[in-house]
């Protein structure tokens, strides 16, 4: 029996609380990362990842927390009127000001007798909004709120971020435990003030680190929040099937998985940044709905989100034996994901809006 | 700008939100006051499922004020799986040409900058090809 050290800091609502719908969106277009280094660099030098989604030019983050919206309660189904609470976590919401949220939440038909609210954190941007449904829910202010993370990434040309910067994310409908797909047994956040990334209001791409970027950020606070998750439930790596960590290229996740003690078999379903980029608030829970796409019941699942600023935010998830049944009522991540179209950089630039116009 | 008038039409162009009519019970896109079928009043209103079929097509190069930034693109009339033809840009065919009778599904899309980029952006249903069926 494993003495539960940091129990007392678990965020786990009294009413048992989970995920009664989910769904994912990707968007068509594909950009290779050899060819950012064909028109950076040569074609010299290591490639981060395969190839990242690129919106089109008639999308942006509320276009695709819509359709990410619309199949998360297709396999919910229940009426959208029920939502309490519509929240979109990104760093790429279309507005300055005016809530992407608002517009989603009529896009779906949850207004008007609903919350509806923009998150902001970075990566960890929709992992915040899970965490706030949960208290939501947990605590029976409502039945139903809904939390999403997606994004357009922004990565200055030329920068390392280019090859990276993708576009995509997911929505997850919060629920009573008992109607859920997959019950989320607790959380634990872990936050501290590091600047290894950021964007002033004006700017148009983020400034980062570095090498800063590492080992005091994405590292130091992934490790503690699974850490402390594990310890207050009384778990370690070989009680997940699976695991999915905030992933800004290839390697930063197959490490941390590795320090923790988990394996590739373990990570590979979530493990989607080498073909559609890192999508930033989206990343952490689009991977996990490429684990819902192929879990069983009984499975149990460790996601751990990476927000620069920085924090993590750590959730253990049970998944239930209702979760075959609505998996297909809905388009797949996979599917998403094999719908693809490979546009070269000059295309890239255009559908970006990277061109001065006037 | 016409703030007031993209507004009034939300329902209608984020989520294909028509009416049917409580006599005749055809369905009816866009909504309006008097059925067009049997010339009773129509208010039910009544959410399209967003399926359809492209009927006929065009391809623009030359794009109205607003429209210019995403030539060229391809506008349809796509008759809906409810019954009605309704006129949408296609969206997302990658290399895929269009062809009449290609199986087709809503989805909401950004349209245009109201004004200039400091305007508000309107967005509304397009089609593209059915993802999954």
């Amino acid at each position: 029996m494993v003495t539960p050290k940091a129990a007392p800091t678990l965020l786990k609502p009294t009413r048992s609380v989970g995920i009664v719908g989910y769904g994912a969106y990707v968007p068509r277009y594909r950009l290779a990362a050899k060819e950012v280094a064909r028109v950076w660099t040569g074609g010299k030098g290591g490639l981060p990842i395969k190839e990242k989604a690129v919106p089109g030019l008639d999308e942006d983050v509320i276009t695709m927390s819509i359709e990410a919206a619309r199949n998360a309660m297709a396999r919910a189904r229940i009426d959208p009127t029920e939502l309490r609470a519509v929240w979109v976590g990104s760093e790429s919401h279309p507005y300055a000001v005016k809530p992407t949220s608002t517009l989603v939440a009529e896009a779906i038909g949850a207004v008007p007798n609903t919350q509806a609210a923009d998150w902001q954190f970075a990566c960890k941007a929709g992992t915040e909004a899970v965490v706030a449904a949960m208290g939501l829910v947990g605590s029976g202010m409502g039945n139903y709120a809904m939390a999403i993370g997606m994004d357009t990434a922004q990565g200055k040309p030329g920068d390392a971020l280019e090859y990276t910067a993708g576009a995509g994310g997911a929505a997850f409908i919060l629920g009573p435990a008992e109607e859920s797909l997959a019950v989320i047994n607790a959380s634990y956040s872990y936050v501290t003030d590091t600047p290894d990334f950021w964007r002033r209001p004006e700017a148009k791409y983020p400034e980062h680190g570095m090498r800063f970027t590492g080992e005091p950020a994405y590292f130091k606070h992934i490790t503690e929040a699974a850490t402390h998750l594990m310890d207050a439930s009384g778990t370690s790596a070989k009680d997940y099937q699976w695991a999915v960590f905030h992933q800004p290229n290839t390697k930063f996740p197959q490490k941390v998985a590795k320090q923790l003690g988990f394996s590739t078999k373990q990570i590979n379903p979530g493990l989607l940044v080498p073909v559609i980029g890192n999508t930033y608030a989206g990343a952490a829970l689009i991977g996990l709905t490429g684990i819902l796409d192929e879990a069983r019941a009984g499975d149990r699942v460790l996601m751990v989100s990476f927000g620069s600023g920085a924090g993590s935010d750590a959730f253990d998830i049970l998944i239930t034996d209702k979760l075959e049944a609505r998996r297909d009522l809905a388009p797949k991540t996979l599917d998403y994901i094999r719908r693809r179209t490979e546009i070269d950089y000059a295309t890239y630039v255009r559908y970006r809006g990277k061109l001065q116009m006037k | 700008m016409e703030i007031p008038r993209h507004w009034r039409l939300k329902k209608q162009r984020y989520a294909l939100v028509g009416e049917v009519c409580p006599h005749c019970e055809k369905k009816i896109f866009p909504p309006r006051d008097i059925c067009p079928n049997c010339g009773n009043e129509a208010r039910d209103l009544f959410a399209f499922s967003g399926k359809g079929e492209v009927y006929s097509y065009t391809t623009i190069y030359e794009a109205p004020s607003g429209y210019d930034s995403t030539t060229p693109y391809t506008v349809a009339l796509v008759k809906l799986d409810e019954g009605p033809i309704v006129t949408a840009q296609l969206t997302d065919q990658g290399e895929q040409p269009t062809e009449i009778g290609m199986p087709v599904e809503m989805v909401t899309r950004k349209m245009r900058d109201d004004g200039d980029e400091r305007g508000m952006i309107v967005y509304g249903y397009k089609f593209r090809p059915v993802l999954k069926n």
